[in-house]
């Protein structure tokens, strides 16, 4: 890119306060941007990322401070600059795109007084001109129904819509630059596809800069023209993005490109009978019915990975396995043996044999119980460990997830790390010792390096304990890591089911083949040629 | 010279709460250090007000110089030596009344409190966890009762059935009980749809250890927080009750009867049946520093610094 620099920061310092003190989030970055030039921002969760996006704003976030270093956007100096000049600026010649657009619109307004909002306030547009104008950009950004959806409150159109009306939003006053946060991290693979495309079809016919921030390297290849990696506030390498997925440098970006490779032993095919049995189920959420006719088996020793959207009834599978939902039809059976359809009818060795890992550590941890209590209770409950027993059962429990116990036990969840924190939910599934664990998205909260961390742990586990895992995901990826058997379901059917090798092979049901397609690959040209090959098919 | 000298108390006494407070941080077991070490002036002030009320309260016949019900002298005398601020109209001591009546008020204030919280807050959890039928009834009856003003509610139970400390205490407990019930549930909805609650369910555990281990430790703050502001308000329904002569019942010493029985030596520019109320005032704005704090931890801010 030869372009005009646009935005230019230089060995930038932020600090957030920690009680007394101030740490420093960012440790003298640099960064430039171009005219029409998409920079893509990669690191894990704390590396700064976020931060850098707002800082390119003049924004630091409540608790923080911009310590050190200079920002300055189109010649003006955004550190010095006055809320007055950097309120004139925002929305109108810088916009931002949140990673949760259900949470970033206002619930009670339509999208359209939304859209409107800025373009009106900064004087660039007439009311009646900004709602013609919308039009027009949804229409680009291809929303259904441009005419009209933006005359519908954000609750009444899909994740992906409101992420593409929150772009368009900030495509407004036709900005010179857009930091997009995550935009997609929310979103199934389908409608992730379509967002993406959207967003770079926009990018380039508005010739706007960009910066985009993600964790996901192969969602970064198609859209960035160059990539800058953060890992602890400081930049580790930066280069085009082509030549960097073709020769990373620094050892700590081949480390990302390797997340991908980590894949589970082949098995062989089971030989035992079927540990737990889901038996012709259907099942329904009041009069709406959410499942049909669901049956697949779970062996010991194997993964069953579970794989659909959002609404494809993958996690009501899973409360109808615990009990928490009675199905209208069916049954489930463990170990050959009926269970009771309601799990307050179920007896307390029902219950052990089958534990649950929930998709948000946060919620699934009580955060007034030590770890002391959370894994020592099913170990006291369900095997009647007492004293010194339970103790080092407690110390076991923590030694297996690869946490020293003489320094957790008695932590309290929020002194924890996100993938800390979702060990701890494994051991206490593990404390019960199951014969049946349920994993509910364990990963899809966590970024990909952590992620890794905790499928090697499962499979460890797994290998040891000889565990049946019920794998809940929307996330190809980790069902090519670590599954052996997978069910394809889609509106509450399954679609397809078999082994990893069967399902994956050619030739898929439709809506597999959907699926697997829509997995981004880190390559570069993979987005264009899928959109291609799909317009030539259609 | 009595403003100047009211002033001068208020200083002295935010100084000593201070003094107190850093003895405390010294003498404290370390868990506890960081906490003191955030707790303001007022909430130390609070807290020193508190201890003295039930020291005077428990010790009461040791520093009350005559008998809380014995006619000791002649009618409305003014404060002297011996009877340090004079007698009522019966001729009883004052000062030896208002200690008693801290032990009769805020002993039977606390106790109804206390009822109110353990039986408003466990129901109240008990609904929100279990949901169903049980929920609705009870929260309807408990609607249903907060329809009636509370006052007048309690009023006229009180004239059925009659007025003991006993009853005072059921009374004002059950009216106080359907507000903490309303708060408990509500702050438990939030907590029961976690998914560490549902864990705990599919275990296998019964209402009462969700409750006790799962639901209380979370909801505590809050509910510690109300507990302080019910504390207040009894103490206040207490009181009016005394003044209408439905609450504590002669002899007994208690603030509010007081205020009424010597209510005619304000005509004559006499401060002394202002001073329990004063008593009553400055117990409310002590217990409410202390809530304020916790309130503040409660919301979470202290725990993001740390």
């Amino acid at each position: 890119m030869t372009g005009e620099v646009l935005l230019e920061i230089r060995n930038l310092v932020i600090e957030g306060r920690a009680g007394e003190e101030w740490l420093r989030i960012l440790r003298g970055v640099n960064l430039t941007l171009h005219r029409g030039e998409v920079v893509g921002l990669i690191g894990e969760s704390g590396a700064g990322k976020s931060t850098l996006g707002l800082a390119a704003m003049g924004f630091a976030r409540d608790g923080c401070r911009i310590s050190a270093g200079s920002i300055r956007f189109d010649g003006i100096d955004l550190r010095m600059a006055s809320e007055r000049v950097k309120r004139g600026l925002r929305g109108k010649r810088i916009a931002y795109v949140a990673q949760s657009a259900a949470a970033s619109f206002n619930p009670s307004h339509k999208l359209i007084d939304q859209y409107a909002e800025a373009p009106v306030t900064h004087g660039v547009m007439s009311r009646a001109q900004a709602e013609k104008d919308a039009v027009a950009i949804y229409t680009r950004l291809r929303l259904p129904n441009p005419e009209e959806i933006g005359f519908r409150y954000p609750h009444q159109v899909s994740g992906g819509q409101l992420q593409r009306a929150m772009t368009a939003m900030a495509m407004a006053c036709r900005p010179d630059l857009i930091i997009f946060d995550e935009p997609t991290t929310a979103l199934d693979v389908t409608t992730q596809i379509e967002v993406l495309a959207a967003i770079r079809d926009a990018v380039r016919a508005f010739d706007t800069a960009a910066i985009y921030i993600t964790h996901d390297l192969a969602v970064v290849a198609q859209m960035a023209d160059r990539i800058t990696i953060l890992l602890r506030g400081e930049e580790v390498e930066e280069n085009d993005t082509r030549a960097m997925l073709a020769a990373p440098r620094a050892a700590y970006t081949k480390t990302l490109w390797a997340v991908r490779r980590f894949q589970r032993a082949d098995q062989p095919p089971p030989r035992e009978a079927p540990l737990l049995s889901v038996r012709n189920v259907s099942a329904a959420y009041g009069k709406k019915p959410v499942l049909h006719d669901v049956s697949f088996d779970l062996y010991p020793g194997r993964t069953l990975a579970v794989v659909g959207e959002s609404g494809s009834g993958k996690s009501t599978v899973a409360r109808v396995i615990t009990g928490l939902l009675p199905p209208s039809e069916g049954e489930i059976t463990l170990e050959g043996a009926s269970l009771p359809p309601d799990y307050r009818a179920r007896t307390r060795d029902q219950l052990r044999q089958c534990q649950m890992i929930y998709q948000m550590a946060d919620t699934a941890l009580n955060p007034k119980l030590t770890l002391r209590q959370i894994i020592g209770r099913p170990a006291a409950m369900y095997l009647g460990l007492r004293g010194r027993a339970l103790e080092a059962r407690t110390r076991a429990l923590l030694e297996m997830i690869e946490l020293d116990p003489g320094s957790f036990i008695d932590r309290l969840p929020s002194e924890l790390s996100g993938g800390q924190k979702q060990r701890i939910g494994i051991a206490r599934a593990l404390a019960a010792e199951p014969k049946v664990i349920i994993c509910d998205e364990v990963t899809s909260a966590l970024d990909q390096i952590v992620q890794e961390g905790i499928l090697r742990l499962l499979d460890k586990l797994q290998s040891e304990l000889g565990l049946a895992y019920m794998f809940i995901t929307h996330d190809l990826a980790t069902v090519r890591a670590i599954a052996d058997d997978v069910v394809v379901m889609q509106h509450g059917r399954v679609v397809e089911q078999g082994t990893k090798a069967e399902v994956f092979a050619p030739p898929h049901e439709p809506y597999t083949e959907l699926l697997l397609s829509s997995v981004p690959r880190m390559d570069p040209d993979w987005l264009t040629n899928l959109l291609a090959e799909r317009a030539a098919t259609d | 010279m009595g403003w100047l000298f009211l002033a001068f108390g208020i200083v002295a006494a935010f100084g000593l709460a201070a003094l107190l407070r850093r003895a405390a941080m010294q003498l404290a077991p370390t868990e506890w250090r960081s906490a003191l070490a955030d707790m303001p002036l007022t909430a130390a002030f609070g807290l020193m007000v508190i201890a003295i009320y039930i020291f005077v309260a428990s010790a009461a016949p040791l520093l009350a110089p005559f008998p809380e019900r014995e006619v000791v002298g002649s009618q409305f005398q003014p404060w002297s030596l011996q009877h340090w601020l004079g007698t009522d109209r019966l001729g009883r001591d004052m000062a030896s009344r208002l200690i008693y009546g801290a032990r009769n008020t805020v002993g039977i204030a606390f106790a109804t409190t206390a009822l109110a919280f353990i039986v408003g807050s466990l129901l109240g959890l008990w609904a929100a966890l279990r949901g169903g039928w049980l929920d609705q009834t009870l929260s309807r009856f408990v609607d249903a009762l907060m329809a009636i003003p509370s006052l007048i509610f309690s009023l006229l139970l009180l004239t059925i059935f009659g007025t003991s400390v006993l009853t005072l205490i059921l009374v004002i407990a059950a009216v106080d009980a359907t507000r903490v019930y309303r708060i408990a549930r509500s702050v438990a909805q939030g907590i029961v749809v976690m998914d560490y609650i549902e864990a705990a369910r599919l275990r296998g555990e019964g209402s009462w250890y969700l409750i006790r281990r799962e639901i209380l430790p979370n909801a505590l703050a809050p509910l510690v927080a109300e507990f302080g502001l019910r504390f207040c308000f009894v103490f206040l329904t207490i009181s009016s009750l005394s003044f209408l002569g439905l609450g504590i019942q002669p002899p007994l010493a208690d603030w509010g009867s007081m205020v009424r029985e010597n209510a005619t030596l304000i005509t004559f520019g006499d401060i002394t049946p202002l001073l329990p109320a004063g008593a009553i005032a400055l117990l409310t704005v002590a217990v409410n520093f202390v809530v304020d704090w916790q309130l503040y931890r409660a919301s979470g801010l202290k725990e993001q610094a740390g």
